[in-house]
C-alpha cells in the first residue's frame, strides 16, 4: 500500500463552514445597514412570490423595500416585482437546487443597502437543501400551500423544524380540497412549536394584515435572531 | 445538484491541508457524514472523481463514516434514533423532537505522501 509511505493531515472541519463564514459576515452587514432579513423557501409553486407581492403592497409606503430573486433560470419572478417598482435582482443558480450566502453576497452588489428596511430574498423552490445553507438572513420564513396536502409536515420535517415563520397559503382553496386542518397544526406543533403560524390567501388577501403586523412587531424588536 | 458545490469546497479544504503540509498528493480523505445532512455519497463520489482531475487529489479514496441521526423528545424527553426515515419518538408517539446529531458533515483527516 502506497499510504505506508504516506502520513495523515489532521483537518476536523465543516465542509460547509465557509458557507456559515460567509452567512455571518452577510449577517453582520445587514445589521450595520439597518437591513432586515427574510431568507423564503417554499416548494415551487407554493406562492412565495405571491406572499412577497402581497407582502410589499401594505408596507411599501412605509420601509424602504428590496427583493432578490432565486432561481434555477429565468427572470420572470424579478420582472414581476421590478414590475412593482420595487428594486429587484435577480440570481440564477444554473442548476443548483438552493441559494447559499456567496450567491447573496454576490447579489448585494446589485442593491444600495442604505436605502433598504427590508429585503426579501426568495430561495428557490425546494423543501429539502435550502435548509442546510444559511444565507445571514434575520427570519427563515416558509410558505406551504393546501393543494400540496396536510401530510407535509410528516414528510419533510428538517424543513418544518427549521423555520420561525410558517404561511400556509391558498387556504381560499380549502372548500375544494381533503386538506384536514388539525393534522396539519398536528404535525407542525410536534415538529416546530415556536412556530410563528398564518393560514393566509395571496389570492384573496385573507391573512395577509396578521403576518404583516407580526412581521412589523418583530423587526422593531431588534435585528437578533 | 447540491453535492457539486459540496464537494467542490471538499476538495477546496483537502487541497488547503495538502499543500500546507507540502504532501505531494493526496491519497486518501476522510469525511464523516450525519444520516440526515443530505449528503449522497455516490453523488460526491461522481463529482470528485470529475473535478479533482489534474489536481494532487486525483484518484484519492473518499471515505464516508456514517453518523446515525438522534433527537430528543421536545414532549418526554426520551432520545431516539431515527427509524426508517420516522422522527415519532418511541416512548410518548409525539412528532419530532430536538436533532442531537445526524446534521454534520465535516472532514476529519486525509492521508497525503
Amino acid at each position: 500500500m502506497q499510504e505506508a509511505r504516506g502520513k495523515t493531515v489532521t483537518v476536523i472541519k465543516d465542509i460547509l463552514g465557509a458557507n456559515e463564514q460567509i452567512a455571518l459576515e452577510n449577517r453582520g452587514l445587514f445589521n450595520e445597514k439597518g437591513v432586515f432579513v427574510l431568507n423564503v423557501m417554499a416548494a415551487p409553486g407554493a406562492g412565495k412570490t405571491s406572499l412577497i407581492q402581497r407582502t410589499i403592497e401594505p408596507l411599501r409606503d412605509r420601509l424602504r423595500i428590496a427583493v432578490i430573486e432565486g432561481d434555477v433560470a429565468s427572470t420572470i419572478d424579478a420582472d414581476r416585482i421590478a414590475g412593482l417598482g420595487i428594486p429587484a435582482v435577480q440570481i440564477n443558480t444554473g442548476g443548483a437546487c438552493h441559494l447559499d450566502a456567496s450567491m447573496v453576497r454576490s447579489a448585494l452588489s446589485g442593491l444600495s443597502l442604505e436605502d433598504i428596511d427590508l429585503l426579501l430574498v426568495e430561495n428557490v423552490g425546494n423543501l429539502i437543501c435550502p435548509t442546510g445553507f444559511a444565507l445571514g438572513e434575520h427570519l427563515k420564513v416558509m410558505v406551504s400551500s393546501t393543494p400540496e396536502g396536510d401530510d407535509k409536515p410528516y414528510k419533510y420535517p428538517g424543513m418544518f423544524s427549521a423555520v420561525d415563520v410558517l404561511l400556509l397559503n391558498k387556504v381560499d382553496l380549502l372548500p375544494l380540497l381533503d386538506f384536514d386542518m388539525d393534522t396539519f397544526r398536528r404535525g407542525v406543533e410536534a415538529l416546530n412549536p415556536n412556530v410563528a403560524f398564518f393560514p393566509v390567501s395571496c389570492k384573496t388577501g385573507e391573512g395577509i394584515e396578521a403576518w404583516v403586523e407580526w412581521l412589523l412587531a418583530r423587526r422593531d424588536q431588534g435585528f437578533q435572531p | 445538484m447540491h453535492e457539486l458545490a459540496v464537494t467542490q469546497s471538499m476538495l477546496n479544504l483537502a487541497l488547503e491541508y495538502a499543500e500546507r503540509a507540502s504532501a505531494q498528493r493526496i491519497t486518501r480523505i476522510n469525511l464523516v457524514v450525519g444520516e440526515i445532512a443530505g449528503i449522497v455519497d455516490e453523488s460526491v463520489q461522481f463529482y470528485f472523481d470529475f473535478i479533482s482531475q489534474g489536481t494532487p487529489a486525483e484518484g484519492a479514496l473518499l471515505s464516508f463514516r456514517k453518523l446515525p441521526a438522534r433527537f430528543r423528545c421536545t414532549a418526554c424527553g426520551q432520545e431516539f434514533p431515527l427509524r426508517d426515515g420516522d422522527w415519532t419518538c418511541p416512548a410518548c408517539q409525539r412528532l419530532g423532537g430536538e436533532v442531537i446529531s445526524g446534521r454534520e458533515f465535516y472532514m476529519e483527516s486525509i492521508e497525503v505522501e
